[in-house]
């Protein structure tokens, strides 16, 4: 693999993560618990895809052949999306959508740190514009955790629940395979296996002032980055992409 | 008291206590404290260094991070703000408009206070 | 103060073009008023999120979904702002909400169409909130401060909304046939209720008289959807897309646009309850609020939790 599919590779997943993350919090618009909460996370949703824009639009200029974000978004399938299977995981409720985001805020952070230093110029600039997003998105999951983990009974009891069922996604993105190991050695990522310790600490400070306990089978789900994803991302995506489908090459 | 002396003065009282209920407070204390919403906020934004903050309007939120949160994601969407005070309502206290006579109104006739008051010959500059 | 004398000086406020601020005395009717209108605005603007959210997880482009999603987090902060006003007058949110739930409270009929096309989004975008901006515009000029206030902001703000709106219409218009049917499709489905935003005719509206007076509202109706209808004609002409209703017609002598009756009984029917989507829109808000519960009780739990551990340390 060269250097730069391997570089079109890591774009898609940054891109992807972003997407389909940015999608699921999308569907909350309209149905928060609270009128502010619905703005708070519409918030989140439009820097997501923001981002996405930005990461899917360089991806198309490193493959070279042509396409842009929207034909990237909308005519891939499921076996050509890289994100993480967290960020396709259901709302479910409010405590699901809050565990997942903290889990990938925690690790977004410390990736688009590193990543603001990337010797590649076009990523170190999409990074750092995106890491003051992020930093706030990070602070918002984070408070939100202590607040619901340590709110009522009701409220602890569905967190934990989410945490159960999260959990065996929130270590994928530090299995590292050939992509990741040849952008770390360009020095355009980071190393991974170097970020991991700091986010299991972060996590478990945030989770402990939650009064959280995370599950102790640690299996790690994996697929994602390799385009082998749960049963949701094929619904996620015949939703979003059905109008390119159904009235393909159309100005919109 | 003769009868319509005592029926014009009931009257009168009667219209007084009328006019006080449809005084209504700014907000109500105990209906807020009594009901499951999260406290009232008054949110003010500084829109840009030099200016002071100004008062932009009032959220609902459980916390004071939470209401600084709300009040950028609703009050700064724009790139209108560098600085963000919350307040919880009912720590306002706020003067009684009934009162504006005496507060506001003794000023009015202070007119020395004004630089229009003063006859300087034109040519003294920069005063 | 004798209660006439106090009314008297509240309408020379109100002619003089004096603002009311909140603790001002006011008349109870006004007061009363101004928290039906204000709250049924806010209602609106929350209930509005959702025919057009209907589409943001269906965008065909990743332009039109950020745009999207701006437009309804606006709404959104346009219901807070509103729903703020309203607080001011001494009703809190949560009475406000239960008024909504109950169905006691009404929010506008507009919302209670379904939108079945991606045209339909272009379509609310000009006509719904081309409807709503006279309306708002309006009402920056009305007489109670904060919801003056609220209406300034909220216009600033509307502009873009419709410019989206008529953008989406303008690039199906010029697509392919089917794009061109399909806008076609929602401007004749979306175009008397469009009309119908305005409410009943003058001669038929119980409020009209008193919120002039008072100068809660500064135009009638029927003023407002002449208007409308005036300023949106030439933009379907330029769109090459036919208005449906054949009575349409530029009248010289009058120099506005004569038009047909609206479907009055179609008009109550949708205000009364049984419009395509209302029972659809009240059930998304009321699990909403319901399945939320929880979460609220929680940050309230967590915050009076750590006024205490706070309190505990400085002891």
């Amino acid at each position: 693999m060269t250097q730069q599919e391997a570089l079109f590779q890591y774009l898609l997943r940054l891109g992807d993560n972003a997407l389909i993350l940015g999608q699921r919090l999308s569907e909350w618009c309209g149905h928060a618990p609270v009128l502010e909460q619905d703005i708070a996370i519409t918030n989140l949703a439009l820097d997501l895809i923001g981002q996405a824009r930005n990461w899917l639009t360089l991806a198309g200029e490193v493959e070279g052949k042509g396409r842009n974000e929207d034909q990237l978004a909308y005519l891939r399938d499921a076996r050509d999306f890289h994100n993480l299977l967290l960020v396709e995981q259901p709302n479910e409720d409010w405590a699901h959508t809050i565990v997942r985001q903290f889990l990938f805020d925690q690790f977004n952070y410390l990736l688009h740190n590193e990543l603001q230093h990337s010797t590649d110029e076009r990523v170190a600039a999409i990074a750092a514009k995106s890491l003051k997003e992020i930093k706030y998105h990070l602070k918002y999951s984070s408070e939100w955790m202590v607040r619901l983990g340590d709110g009522t009974e009701e409220s602890h009891n569905r967190m934990q629940r989410a945490l159960d069922a999260l959990w065996r996604y929130s270590s994928e993105a530090f299995l590292t395979d050939e992509i990741d190991q040849l952008m770390a050695e360009a020095g355009i990522g980071p190393d991974l296996h170097k970020l991991e310790p700091l986010y299991h600490q972060y996590v478990a400070q945030v989770l402990d002032e939650a009064t959280l306990q995370p599950p102790t089978d640690t299996y790690m789900q994996r697929g994602g980055k390799q385009g082998l994803h749960t049963e949701f991302l094929g619904y996620i995506l015949a939703e979003m992409q059905f109008l390119q489908r159904a009235y393909p090459n159309m100005q919109w | 008291m003769r009868k319509n002396d005592a029926n014009a003065s009931s009257k009168k009282l009667a219209d007084c206590i009328l006019a006080s209920f449809e005084q209504r407070p700014f907000f109500d204390q105990k209906a807020i404290e009594m009901n499951k919403d999260w406290p009232l906020w008054e949110v003010f934004i500084r829109a840009k260094n030099g200016l002071s903050h100004k008062h932009a309007g009032s959220l609902h939120a459980a916390d004071a991070q939470m209401a600084i949160e709300n009040a950028r994601d609703v009050y700064c969407r724009r790139n209108e703000g560098v600085s963000i005070w919350v307040v919880e309502s009912k720590y306002i206290t706020a003067s009684d408009p009934e009162d504006a006579d005496a507060l506001f109104e003794p000023a009015q006739d202070k007119i020395y206070r004004h630089p229009t008051f003063y006859n300087l010959p034109d040519e003294v500059k920069h005063i | 103060m004798s209660r006439e004398e106090l009314e008297k000086r509240f309408q020379e406020k109100i002619d003089a073009e004096i603002k009311i601020e909140p603790k001002d005395w006011m008349p109870e009717r006004y007061r009363r008023n101004l928290i039906r209108q204000i709250s049924q605005h806010a209602h609106s603007e929350v209930v509005g999120m959702l025919p057009e959210g209907n589409w943001i997880t269906r965008a065909p482009t990743l332009r039109r979904k950020v745009a999207l999603l701006a437009k309804v987090q606006d709404e959104a902060g346009h219901g807070l702002y509103l729903y703020s006003a309203a607080e001011t007058l001494g009703i809190s949110r949560e009475e406000m909400i239960e008024q909504l739930l109950s169905g006691k409270a009404k929010y506008s009929s507009i919302f209670n169409y379904p939108t079945l096309t991606w045209a339909d989004i272009g379509a609310i975008g000009w006509l719904v909130d081309g409807a709503a901006i006279m309306n708002q515009v309006m009402l920056t000029r009305t007489s109670y401060g904060p919801y003056a206030r609220a209406m300034v902001r909220i216009c600033k703000e509307e502009s873009f909304h419709q410019r989206q709106g008529y953008e989406i219409m303008l690039t199906l218009a010029r697509g392919t046939e089917v794009q061109r049917q399909m806008a076609q499709d929602a401007l004749n489905r979306w175009w008397w209720p469009a009309l119908m935003m305005f409410g009943p005719s003058d001669k038929d509206s119980v409020h009209t008289a008193e919120s002039m007076k008072w100068k809660i509202k500064r135009k009638t109706n029927d003023e407002l959807r002449q208007q409308f209808v005036d300023v949106t004609v030439p933009q379907a002409e330029y769109l090459g897309l036919t208005i449906p209703d054949p009575d349409l017609k530029w009248n010289e002598a009058r120099g506005h646009y004569d038009f047909g009756e609206i479907d009055w009984e179609e008009f109550w029917r949708v205000v009364k309850g049984n419009g395509p989507c209302n029972h659809l829109r009240m059930k998304a808000r009321r699990e909403a609020h319901e399945k939320g519960a929880w979460v609220r009780e929680a940050a309230l739990a967590y915050a009076e939790k750590r006024r205490q551990r706070q309190q505990q340390k400085a002891s």
